[in-house]
């Protein structure tokens, strides 16, 4: 038995590392250039060919609008008001029911996800109910809540906080079902009295569930506050969109809806950041790594 | 058993001496299945583990062995029988107890020190008092260079460090462990093993230590009970008398555990062949 040592080329290796390495990290560079090229050509195609069939009235700007015309309307909007005051009144008004309903919603989701997730027989029992009550279409309690609550902020956010709770309801109840048994002993064993198991395991390990939750909530409560507008309301996006509608002025409805969107984009943002300061001990996704 | 040798001395089950740490009596151990059926898990169970003794339970997969500690966990009630923790009948899961798991029972979202910290501030020590404690047991375990960080970014052997650190900072009377290093390379438990053992013989704890791997029980065991195939009882108990402190990376070579190994194998090959053939038929 002889031991077999390696021949010693060690410094040329490491030029040949260091030149690889840079290598490497042009390629990547030159793709992720190469994606956000793309992306813009593609958007710059699409309203280019859009613009242009309105123009040519291959399609008709009167139902389909054009780029030009919703930029314009926007900017009206933005310089002249809307017909039912200022834009950022509108947005404010729209925004503020959905964080009210997103939060109410969410925080009522998440304490009862945790109570029946917790407890069997309060499970066992409610379970039934959560599914009937689940079952009914939600946007149709709009008109209730309108009916019961008035034109004003409250029926909105009542029309939110019904689209929020049972999707977090039901990720905060799956996540405390999902915590691990393994862990939970171990807390136990520690020494960790049941509100203690509740605190420092269950509700971390369902954290994932119910922030995977709150990004697809938070656009229900989005739906909810802007359908609550459409079905009677004195200000607020839904607003403006149905009076859009009724006056047949598509670039209106286009516009708004444009502004819903940048609107869910920012807050979907705030809560990708929210969520990776909450679980930064989770391990980065792989697709993430070495962007 | 004709080769009966001085190291492994076969031993015939006692009564349990009344300052036993761990005595369990005449233990049966049924439940119902989910589809209705009685299973018996242990049945006639009886073993005893003296205060700052390492005993280990080997025996083929499904006899029972984790049923065993969690009926000293108190996590499981016998059926029939009982069992007694340092003198006193099992209620509660009682504060002497350690628990080191197969599974990674480390909590993901704490980084090292707030796991090691757990078990104190659950006890309610006062927060300085439970970190400074835990620094000092990461100290003990190498691992002072990742307090700060996540288990995700520790490797497997790293991770069990923190477990052990996690479980001695209670400073258990009595701790058990459920096939810990399984998961681990051989040169990983190896080094687990010798760490273990240096950590028992400061604290002096009464060890119950469960394995599928009979040369892990023999190399660490003061006694070595040998499970039947299910439903488990104790087929036999066997002494180790290999000196201490022992160095896991020489003792398999060592002609004396050599020859125990053989000899409790002898023991053990029928179980082992008969929970296999079992096993076989169950899944057919």
């Amino acid at each position: 038995m002889t031991a077999i040592s390696p021949t010693d080329q060690a410094a040329a290796r490491a030029t040949s590392i260091v030149a690889a390495e840079a290598q490497a990290r042009a390629r990547l560079r030159k793709r992720h250039a190469l994606v956000i090229g793309l992306r813009l050509a593609i958007l710059v195609i699409f309203l280019g060919l859009w613009e242009l069939c309105a123009d040519y009235n291959i399609i008709d700007p009167f139902f389909f609008s054009s780029p030009s015309g919703i930029w314009e309307q926007i900017w009206s909007w933005v310089t002249e008001g809307t017909s039912q005051g200022p834009l950022w009144l509108q947005i404010y008004v729209t925004l503020e029911e959905t964080f009210l309903g997103f939060v109410i919603g969410a925080v009522g989701g998440i304490v009862a996800g945790i109570i029946l997730g917790r407890n069997k027989l309060l499970a066992d029992v409610f379970s039934i109910y959560i599914k009937i009550a689940n079952s009914v279409p939600r946007v149709v309690l709009g008109s209730v809540f309108i009916i019961a609550l008035g034109l004003g902020m409250a029926s909105k956010v009542a029309l939110a906080v019904v689209m929020v709770f049972f999707v977090v309801f039901a990720n905060a109840f799956q996540g405390v079902r999902e915590a691990d048994r393994a862990m939970i002993a171990n807390a136990q064993i520690l020494g960790a009295s049941p509100f203690q198991i509740t605190t420092a395991v269950i509700i971390p390990s369902a954290m994932s569930w119910i922030l995977a939750s709150l990004h697809v909530s938070f656009g229900f409560a989005l739906v909810g506050a802007v359908v609550g507008e459409f079905l009677g309301a004195k200000q607020g996006m839904g607003l403006l969109i149905s009076t859009a509608q009724g006056a047949f002025n598509a670039n209106g409805v286009f516009a708004a809806m444009i502004i819903l969107a940048v609107m869910a984009l920012v807050v979907e943002f705030l809560i990708t950041r929210f969520e990776n300061y909450v679980v930064k001990w989770r391990p980065a996704p792989f697709n993430e790594q070495g962007a | 058993m004709q080769s009966q040798t001085m190291a492994a001395e076969k031993l015939s089950p006692a009564a349990p001496p009344a300052d036993a740490a761990i005595a369990i009596e005449d233990v049966t151990l049924r439940f119902v299945t989910p589809d209705g059926h009685m299973m018996t898990a242990i049945r006639d169970f009886t073993m005893t583990v003296a205060r700052g003794e390492f005993a280990c339970v080997v025996g083929p997969t499904g006899c029972g062995k984790s049923t065993t500690l969690n009926l000293v966990t108190g996590l499981l009630r016998p059926t029939t029988g009982n069992v007694r923790v340092m003198g006193n009948p099992v209620t509660d899961i009682s504060r002497d107890i350690g628990f080191v798991f197969q599974a990674d029972a480390l909590f993901p979202w704490r980084s090292v020190i707030d796991n090691v910290a757990a078990g104190p501030l659950f006890r309610g020590t006062p927060k300085k008092e439970a970190y400074d404690k835990a620094r000092d047991w990461i100290g003990r375990v190498g691992l002072s260079r990742f307090e700060k960080h996540y288990p995700h970014q520790l490797s497997g052997g790293m991770r069990k460090r923190v477990a052990l650190a996690q479980t001695f900072i209670n400073q258990p009377k009595i701790l058990l462990m459920d096939e810990p290093f399984s998961a681990l390379d051989m040169q990983t438990r190896t080094a687990m093993q010798d760490e273990l053992l240096g950590l028992w013989s400061g604290l002096k704890s009464s060890v119950v230590f469960v394995t599928h791997d009979l040369e892990e029980a023999v190399a660490l065991a003061d006694k070595v009970y040998v499970l039947t195939a299910g439903p488990g009882t104790v087929k036999s108990v066997y002494r180790i008398d290999l000196p201490r402190p022992r160095v896991m990376a020489d003792i398999r070579y060592d002609p004396k555990f050599i020859e125990i190994a053989k000899v409790i194998w002898n023991d053990l090959r029928e179980e082992v062949q008969l929970g296999q053939s079992r096993g076989l038929q169950a899944s057919h």
